[in-house]
């Protein structure tokens, strides 16, 4: 390593990775490239960069589609309804049960998210039109599994390309059984990543669960004062149940959890809470904010990555209610204090000082970053696959020093990022761990912790710590060796 | 054995396609013994009716729909042999029918039911029948998207005729077409091979026709004048060959069968810009010179 400081080598690892484009492609990734720090200049994002943006062609993105957005994210958690992807087979077969989002109930029953429900689209449904095959989709769905509690119609390319009215068949069952019936016109051409995917979803929640008024069976709740919902936490490996009993330690009723773990009662319910909690800004804050609008609803954003965050996040909740909430916040923090303490001393000088680069969706790039600091770790790389200015704009407060900010990064530039930075763990999704881990490189997958899980909340802390601390300090890294290590030799 | 010709009949919907390209074929295959498949390209299926003397002939889509999936369709079950003096069994050229089908209006992807249906024929070998001169297509009203291209992609048709009149939508349609021929003619192959003007009568259309034609770099390869003789052969669901072979009309379309036959003539078209193609209609009076103030304004103020 020279004598320059992180920040110029930084920038300098930009310039270099932009000399391998041809002039056009390398105009627009510039734009998508920079160095961010926490007294970032750039008003509306972070190291300047653009986002947003279609992908330049030619490049392997590690983005997905406005279908991923929708089934993948929003509504395939829901576990009591079902989720028919409508479309050819391959859309609802690769997606089905990748994410991790834990559900309680008897799956096939009462509860169907692992399940792969699909219209199984053959070229007569394309030349034909397929509106006759859904309404036999959902006249199946009822009959086999008489416990769902409505169906959602989560469309795939075709469905947009030959102009099936899945409005209409959707409107004409419901109508006839009076169950909740949700259209997405979720094509996966729509918009330029999966982010669409989450608006389109959200404004599907507002029509069909809210204005809908769908049938709640059991008896509704008798709204406290206490009353939360957690909003955009997907469950993931467990996520949102470790941060719930938090909340329910402080006082609080957790109404809702949106959408992992989630029925369609609850959600219909979470007009009446006093305060929406926001996990992941990108993929909800379209709802939050038309709960605000509609019902009033205030919501603010949080954070349960690492005790840092997590202690600044609990009071910041606890300061929207009363004193005995606000002294019940401090006795939850007090309480896990020790454990913080006994997880810190264990693994912060097995992790101290270890440099990390993240790539991930949703909250995680900047969510993430307080998780690692905790533990001694540094980030000095992060990017969004999706994100929009305003998710970079909250990146500046979450990052502690000079840090490479890739929008949409590609599989060529963050090879090539890593190759220049070599910092010791990559944290990012599923395509790309092999490339890193083949390379000798420490390697944790971040989209779905890895089989692991969960990492919100207190106890999701420890499990992280102890991850990373298998990913880094692995004796098999002692057999194998980062490219940089071997140059030079035979 | 000569080598396979694929030609293909375009033109604005209602204009006559159907019949004048049936009425043609049937001539090749009658008075040329020309050996005959006709590939519906249009979900009516009324591209072989007059051949079958049927109502409509079960399509290759509909067949596919019935069984489950179009693998499981045979190349028997979905080509029919033509009827009287089209089957094979009797002297002269034969001619054999296929219909695409596709889905009723309003639903589905027509489109994509012309490209299916085109892949089974080629991959059950109805182009390799021993004997065949000549594949026609008989697609629907204009090129709209890439299914109704699929007859002058590489491989398929090489030869189009666009079947026209004298007035006005038809003119632009079969500048249109061209436009579509233009895209396919440098990576495929396809060539404008001639205007058919079916006629409407309209004055100086045989003029108008072949002014339309040297514009696009063709010609007009026949003028087939109106004859009320074909409706009532179609009422029959005959072609006029087979109704009256001693009628004139029956020889125009001989006359127009042989000019097929015997055509070298095939260009890449030059297709009109909006602005040529609305001078060449006011040439003829098919359009009528306005004001620039008067555009959009209503006659009752």
């Amino acid at each position: 390593m020279g004598p320059e400081s992180l920040e110029e080598r930084q920038k300098a690892a930009v310039e270099e990775v932009l000399k391998a484009y041809p002039e056009k492609a390398a105009k627009n990734r510039a734009k998508h490239l920079g160095v961010g720090g926490p007294e970032d200049e750039s008003q509306k994002t972070c190291g300047n960069v653009r986002s947003n943006k279609k992908t330049v062609p030619g490049v392997m993105s590690q983005r997905g589609c406005a279908y991923a957005g929708s089934k993948g994210v929003v509504w395939g958690p829901v576990k009591d309804m079902v989720h028919i992807s409508h479309g050819p087979i391959g859309c609802g077969q690769y997606s089905r049960a990748g994410r991790r989002n834990y559900y309680i109930g008897t799956t096939g029953v009462d509860t169907f998210v692992t399940m792969n429900f699909s219209s199984d689209f053959q070229e007569k449904d394309i030349v034909f039109g397929g509106d006759k095959k859904l309404t036999k989709c959902l006249e199946e769905i009822d009959a086999l599994f008489p416990l769902n509690n409505g169906i959602t119609v989560q469309s795939e390319c075709p469905i947009g390309l030959i102009g099936d009215d899945i409005n209409a068949t959707s409107k004409q069952y419901a109508k006839q059984t009076g169950q909740t019936i949700v259209p997405v016109n979720c094509e996966g051409f729509r918009g330029v990543s999966q982010s669409l995917g989450h608006h389109i979803a959200n404004d599907t929640v507002r029509d069909y669960v809210f204005d809908g008024a769908p049938k709640v069976l059991g008896e509704s709740i008798e709204p406290t004062e206490y009353d939360v919902a957690i909003i955009g936490d997907y469950n993931i490996g467990g996520d949102a149940w470790s941060s719930r009993i938090l909340l329910e330690e402080m006082g609080l009723r957790v109404v809702a959890q949106w959408s992992g773990d989630a029925t369609l009662k609850e959600m219909a319910q979470t007009t009446k809470v006093k305060l929406n909690l926001l996990h992941c800004y990108r993929s909800m804050n379209y709802i939050s904010r038309h709960m605000e609008k509609e019902y009033g609803i205030p919501w603010i954003e949080y954070n349960f990555f690492g005790p840092t965050q997590t202690i600044k996040s609990l009071r910041k909740i606890a300061a929207f209610f009363d004193e005995g909430v606000q002294a019940k916040c401090e006795e939850v923090i007090a309480k896990y204090q020790p454990m913080v303490d006994a997880v810190t001393n264990k693994y912060r000088p097995r992790l101290e000082g270890k440099q990390v680069m993240l790539f991930v969706g949703g909250l995680r790039p900047r969510h993430v970053i307080g998780a690692y600091e905790d533990l001694g770790m540094e980030v000095i790389g992060t990017g969004y696959e999706f994100a929009h200015d305003d998710d970079y704009k909250r990146t500046k407060d979450e990052i502690f020093r000079s840090t490479v900010i890739y929008d949409d990064v590609n599989e060529y530039e963050l090879e090539a990022f890593v190759k220049k930075l070599q910092p010791d763990l990559v944290a990012s999704g599923i395509k790309e761990k092999y490339v890193f881990q083949k390379m000798g490189l420490p390697y944790r997958q971040m989209h779905s912790w890895d089989y692991s899980g969960p990492y919100h909340g207190y106890d999701g802390f420890a499990i992280f710590a102890k991850d990373m601390d298998l990913a880094i300090n692995s004796p098999v890294w002692g057999h194998s060796k980062a490219p940089w290590e071997s140059e030079g030799e035979a | 054995m000569a080598q396979l010709r694929q030609i293909a009949f375009y033109g604005k919907g209602g204009i006559g396609k159907s019949t004048t390209s049936q009425n043609t074929l049937a001539s090749m295959a009658h008075y040329f013994d020309k050996n005959i498949l006709i590939v519906g390209c249009d979900p009516k299926a009324d591209s072989t009716r007059l051949i079958l003397h049927e109502k409509a002939q079960n399509t290759i889509l509909q067949l596919a729909a019935e069984m489950g999936t179009v693998e499981d369709l045979e190349l028997e079950d979905a080509c029919k042999p033509g009827a009287g003096i089209f089957s094979p069994d009797t002297s002269g050229g034969w001619i054999n029918c296929t219909e695409s089908g596709g889905p009723e209006p309003g639903v589905g992807c027509a489109g994509r039911g012309v490209i299916t249906a085109i892949n089974f024929l080629e991959e059950e070998g109805a182009y390799e029948e021993e004997g065949l001169d000549f594949v026609s297509y008989d697609v629907l009203g204009d090129v709209v998207c890439g299914g109704f291209a699929m007859p002058i992609r590489e491989g398929k048709a090489q030869e189009i005729y666009i079947v026209m009149s004298g007035e006005m939508m038809a003119m632009y349609a079969a500048n249109n077409i061209s436009k579509g021929i233009l895209k396919y003619a440098n990576t495929g192959g396809v060539r404008l091979a001639g205007l058919i003007c079916n006629a409407r009568m309209t004055d100086r259309e045989y003029d108008l026709a072949w002014a339309l034609a040297r514009e696009l770099g063709t010609q007009m390869i026949h003028f087939v004048p109106r004859n009320n003789i074909v409706q009532h052969a179609e009422l029959r669901r005959m072609t006029v060959v087979e109704y009256s072979p001693s009628s004139d009309q029956a020889q125009e379309y001989k006359e127009l069968a042989r000019k097929i036959i015997a055509n070298d003539m095939k260009i890449i078209p030059t297709p009109l810009e909006m602005d040529d193609l609305e001078d060449l209609l006011m040439e003829f009076g098919l359009e009528e010179e306005v004001l620039e103030e008067e555009i959009g304004k209503s006659a009752e103020l």
